[in-house]
């Protein structure tokens, strides 16, 4: 008989267990951000030793922006607030005037970026994001317009036919070298 | 015979759940130790810009990162107020770069080496003499997806 009741060990409820590692399990799932990674996609030229060939290129169809040590814009040799530069490159691309010094088309616009060594990684970056962003609303609009529907959800090849009738063409000078850097 | 069966009856099976907070124990481990061992420590300033026109950086494996930036406080002694580059978890010179971007490449599958994309975490202070010479040490060493890291703005 006394051996029996030595059997009968107590044991400890195990169950709570589960809960406290899932207490813990949604602390850490809550409190660690995975950081999403996002940014400004940019396409980089291939590099060649030699000058890139010089190119005929009529003056109506080439918008050049310049961003000075100071972080100014100047576009097509006039000074410019950054606030107007989505709209005009729009206008540019587009021509719905159809005026003499705008792009012919928009697949012959060129966008022509240049700054200088002393500009700010922020206002160049600001100046890209802005040229990036007249093309994306471009495209919206024109897939509003063919599809009815927003560029997102038309289907891959509608994409690439867009993509191609306003062809991004962001071409990047070697930067000037007035400014002073830090 | 008579004592089987009379076993059989009184058995009354339940499932253990014993050892259910060992595979949540198990989960948690692994949650834990994943977040942790990604990320490289900084040593610079890295308050990158804001912009709307993002794209997702998707397959973490097909990005490496460049951070730019000044040396933290307790690194300037050391490495001076310039800004510097900083790969992995190292400070570097640019001319590094290609060194680096080989490594990464010959650490992915051979097909999936176009699809790599550099991200580039730049402090929005730095002047763009310093980036437009890595931009064109990634151009010599073949790198030409480039991303520039920036914070979603809410705005327009």
């Amino acid at each position: 008989m006394p051996g029996k009741r030595e059997r009968k060990a107590p044991e400890v409820n195990a169950g709570s267990m589960a809960d406290i590692a899932f207490l813990l399990l949604i602390f850490f799932l809550v409190t660690t951000t995975i950081a999403v990674d996002k940014g400004v996609l940019v396409k980089l030229p291939p590099w060649s030793n030699e000058p890139p060939p010089e190119m005929k290129l009529n003056t109506r169809n080439v918008y050049s922006v310049l961003v000075n040590a100071n972080n100014e814009l100047l576009v097509r040799g006039e000074p410019k607030d950054i606030k107007n530069l989505r709209e005009d490159t729009k206008t540019f691309i587009m021509n719905p005037r159809k005026l003499e010094d705008m792009a012919e088309k928009p697949t012959k616009a060129i966008i022509s970026l240049k700054n200088d060594r002393g500009t700010k990684y922020k206002t160049y970056l600001e100046v890209y994001n802005e040229l990036k962003a007249a093309y994306n609303e471009l495209r919206e609009e024109e897939a509003q317009k063919r599809h009815n529907k927003s560029y997102e959800f038309i289907t891959r090849d509608q994409q690439k036919e867009i993509r191609n009738a306003i062809p991004l063409v962001i071409s990047e000078a070697e930067p000037t070298n007035f400014g002073e850097e830090n | 015979m008579g004592k089987f069966t009379k076993k059989r009856g009184k058995a009354n099976p339940e499932v253990s759940t014993a050892s259910l907070p060992d595979i949540i124990f198990m989960l948690l481990f692994f949650f834990m130790v994943v977040t942790v061992l990604r990320d490289s420590e900084l040593k610079v300033a890295n308050n990158v810009p804001t912009a709307t026109e993002l794209t997702k950086l998707e397959k973490k494996s097909l990005v490496n990162y460049l951070f730019v930036g000044k040396p933290l406080d307790k690194y300037q002694a050391t490495y001076g107020t310039k800004p510097q580059l900083q790969l992995g978890d190292k400070f570097a010179d640019i001319k590094e770069i290609p060194l680096f971007i080989e490594k990464h490449r010959s650490s992915v599958n051979e097909k999936e080496i176009p699809a790599i994309i550099s991200s580039l975490k730049i402090d929005g202070d730095v002047t763009m003499g310093f980036i437009t010479d890595i931009k064109t040490e990634l151009r010599k060493s073949g790198q030409l997806k480039v991303n520039y890291s920036a914070k979603p703005r809410a705005d327009n």
